[in-house]
């Protein structure tokens, strides 16, 4: 830490004194306390009874915790690996397809419109689909029209069709975040090179796989990392979709952990899986930042 | 990106350059042919397929409840009406939420970007004292997941005052926010030229001087792209305002129009209708600030 050759310049630290104290009473103590009510069994009146790590045993023969965690795995595949997949394919396509041959101006509707989803309110997205994958929405209306009634369904009424339906919408919502980095990454590529792969009469595809992917490796990398950790917290699609229904199809950790602060009023438990689930995050944020500062030198 | 840069190559590529200027009208395969024309339409097709619940949602907002009985919800309004949309604004209190979605986002973008401006001056200029350990603090606030500290938030709300209260809900959301912004403007500052500092304060700048006259102005660019995310980040909230506004006179737009959901769920037009008066607003922020929003994602990803 004692690098500098200057003199040390004195009294700034005054000014992280603001944000540090508000940040610390608003958001470290907090934590500290829900790590400490999920050693208790509290119904959020009186007392908390300190119980130790009983919170934690009984997660673990939970079948409704594991199958939010299932869940959750399914929701990072929703949320991270399709819309990085898509959104690279698609990212190579505008930047070294359409925006060569027909202009940046196709380049740049098309974006925003994928962007589009991105900047409505979750709620708001769960509203609209929700109602289009209605019993009477707008998905069976298309199948009545061309004549296929047979595969109308309920959509999110059906423990079996319900979390591909939720992994459908973050699909949706999620595509445009990657695919707009991948876009500006794509502008640190010297034009020459893909100029010169294709003198050399490589194919489009072998332009893809060994000059875009490779240049947008960090990219990807920052996706993938805030996309799994954004997974691991998804709250309001769940709330305002499914409900974690039917049964606990879609059930997620966050709104699990919801459900016993509010509605079961089983704060300690709910303090254990939200604990759970703060924990984790916060080893996948380390363990990704650490790597990623070792590659970076 | 369709620009034909030419060949300005360092002298490494050479070979490519020469080859670039022989063959560049013909084999860069700039030319338009069919099949790129079909490859324009198959994409603008999935994007507009990608766009179509605005479109459905759209079309069933101005639809009566007998119209879209008799129609569908795929068929064109039979007479375009605003009454139900209006109805909706009514029912929802819309003008209400309205006003206290922008005064909390602003709150919100206020707070957020003046902690994270006085932090990373203290991190990114006055580079001090264990600087590394306080940024890798706010780095793990930023991640923290809100189902982690939403209990004792509300238990402490509620001891406190502040429960159901915008006040302490805009100083919550916007010290979370800080904690991004601190991270995002002490690597911005991190390579701020250090001689103006270094002048400023030989004429005789005090540290408060420095911030305002040279710090802000010439860090501006990032500070409003920081803006424009947090409005947008503090207007789609969902889990605090929905455990700390409860009440009509605090709620926020997605928060009312998310009960909806449970009132009117055999309401199909005022459905739709609750779900375009949450879209409109956003929409129109993002044609606003489409070049910002766009900006900001990159420079807080990829540095």
């Amino acid at each position: 830490m004692k690098t500098t050759r200057h003199p040390r310049p004195t009294g700034y630290a005054v000014f992280l004194a603001p944000g540090l104290l508000l940040s610390l009473l608003f958001l470290v103590v907090p934590l500290v306390m829900t790590f400490y009510y999920s050693l208790t069994q509290w119904q959020g009146v009186g007392e908390p009874t300190w119980i130790g790590f009983d919170n934690y045993t009984r997660l673990f023969s939970d079948a409704d915790f594991w199958a939010s965690f299932r869940n959750i795995a399914f929701v990072i595949v929703g949320i991270a690996v399709v819309p990085t997949l898509l959104g690279l394919f698609l990212a190579a396509l505008l930047f070294d397809y359409i925006g060569k041959k027909h202009g940046d101006g196709f380049v740049s509707l098309f974006r925003s419109g994928l962007y589009l989803p991105q900047v409505i309110p979750v709620a708001v997205t769960g509203l609209m689909w929700g109602w289009i994958l209605a019993p009477e929405g707008a998905v069976n209306s298309v199948l009545e029209k061309i004549g296929l009634n047979s595969l109308a369904q309920n959509w999110l009424g059906d423990p079996d069709l319900a979390l591909w339906m939720v992994l459908a919408v973050l699909v949706w919502m999620q595509l445009g975040y990657p695919l707009v980095l991948f876009l500006s990454g794509l502008q640190r590529i010297d034009p020459e090179l893909y100029e010169a792969a294709s003198l050399d009469g490589a194919t489009w595809w072998q332009r893809f796989t060994r000059i875009t992917v490779p240049i947008l490796r960090p990219e990807v990398y920052v996706v993938l990392v805030t996309t799994t950790i954004a997974g691991l917290k998804v709250f309001a699609q769940i709330f305002v979709l499914t409900g974690g229904g039917p049964g606990n199809s879609t059930l997620v950790p966050a709104y699990f952990a919801y459900q016993n602060f509010f509605e079961r009023a089983d704060v300690g438990y709910g303090s254990a899986i939200s604990s759970t689930i703060t924990l984790l995050v916060l080893i996948i944020a380390g363990t990704m930042l650490t790597r990623q500062a070792r590659e970076d030198g | 990106m369709t620009t034909h840069t030419t060949s300005t190559a360092p002298p490494g590529h050479r070979r490519k350059a020469v080859k670039a200027e022989a063959g560049k009208a013909k084999a860069t395969g700039n030319r338009r042919s069919p099949g790129s024309y079909a490859v324009l339409a198959a994409v603008a097709v999935f994007v507009l397929a990608f766009l179509a619940p605005f479109i459905v949602i759209l079309l069933n907002s101005f639809k009566t409840s007998a119209d879209f009985r008799t129609n569908g919800s795929l068929s064109l309004p039979a007479q375009w009406n605003w009454s139900i949309i209006a109805e909706v604004w009514d029912r929802v209190g819309f003008t209400q939420k309205l006003f206290n979605s922008i005064q909390i986002s602003l709150g919100v973008v206020l707070i957020a970007v003046l902690l994270a401006l006085f932090n990373a001056y203290a991190i990114g200029i006055g580079r001090i004292r264990w600087r590394t350990p306080f940024l890798i603090f706010f780095l793990g606030v930023n991640v923290l997941p809100q189902e982690g500290l939403v209990y004792p938030i509300y238990y402490l709300f509620k001891e406190m005052g502040l429960y159901d209260g915008k006040l302490g809900y805009t100083i919550l959301v916007g010290i979370t926010y800080s904690a991004f912004g601190t991270y995002l403007l002490s690597s911005v500052f991190a390579s701020f030229p250090r001689e103006l500092i270094e002048a400023a304060s030989m004429d005789g700048a005090g540290r408060w001087t420095i911030l305002w006259r040279i710090v802000l102005p010439m860090s501006w660019p990032t500070l409003s792209v920081m803006c424009v995310f947090f409005f947008v980040w503090s207007w789609n909230e969902f889990l605090y305002p929905l455990v700390l506004l409860i009440s009509n006179d605090n709620q926020t737009v997605p928060l009312g129009l998310s009960v909806m959901q449970g009132q009117y769920t055999s309401d199909p037009t005022s459905m739709s209708a609750a779900a375009l008066l949450g879209i409109v607003p956003m929409v129109v922020f993002f044609l606003i600030f489409q070049r910002s929003l766009t900006r900001g994602m990159t420079a807080g990803a990829v540095k």
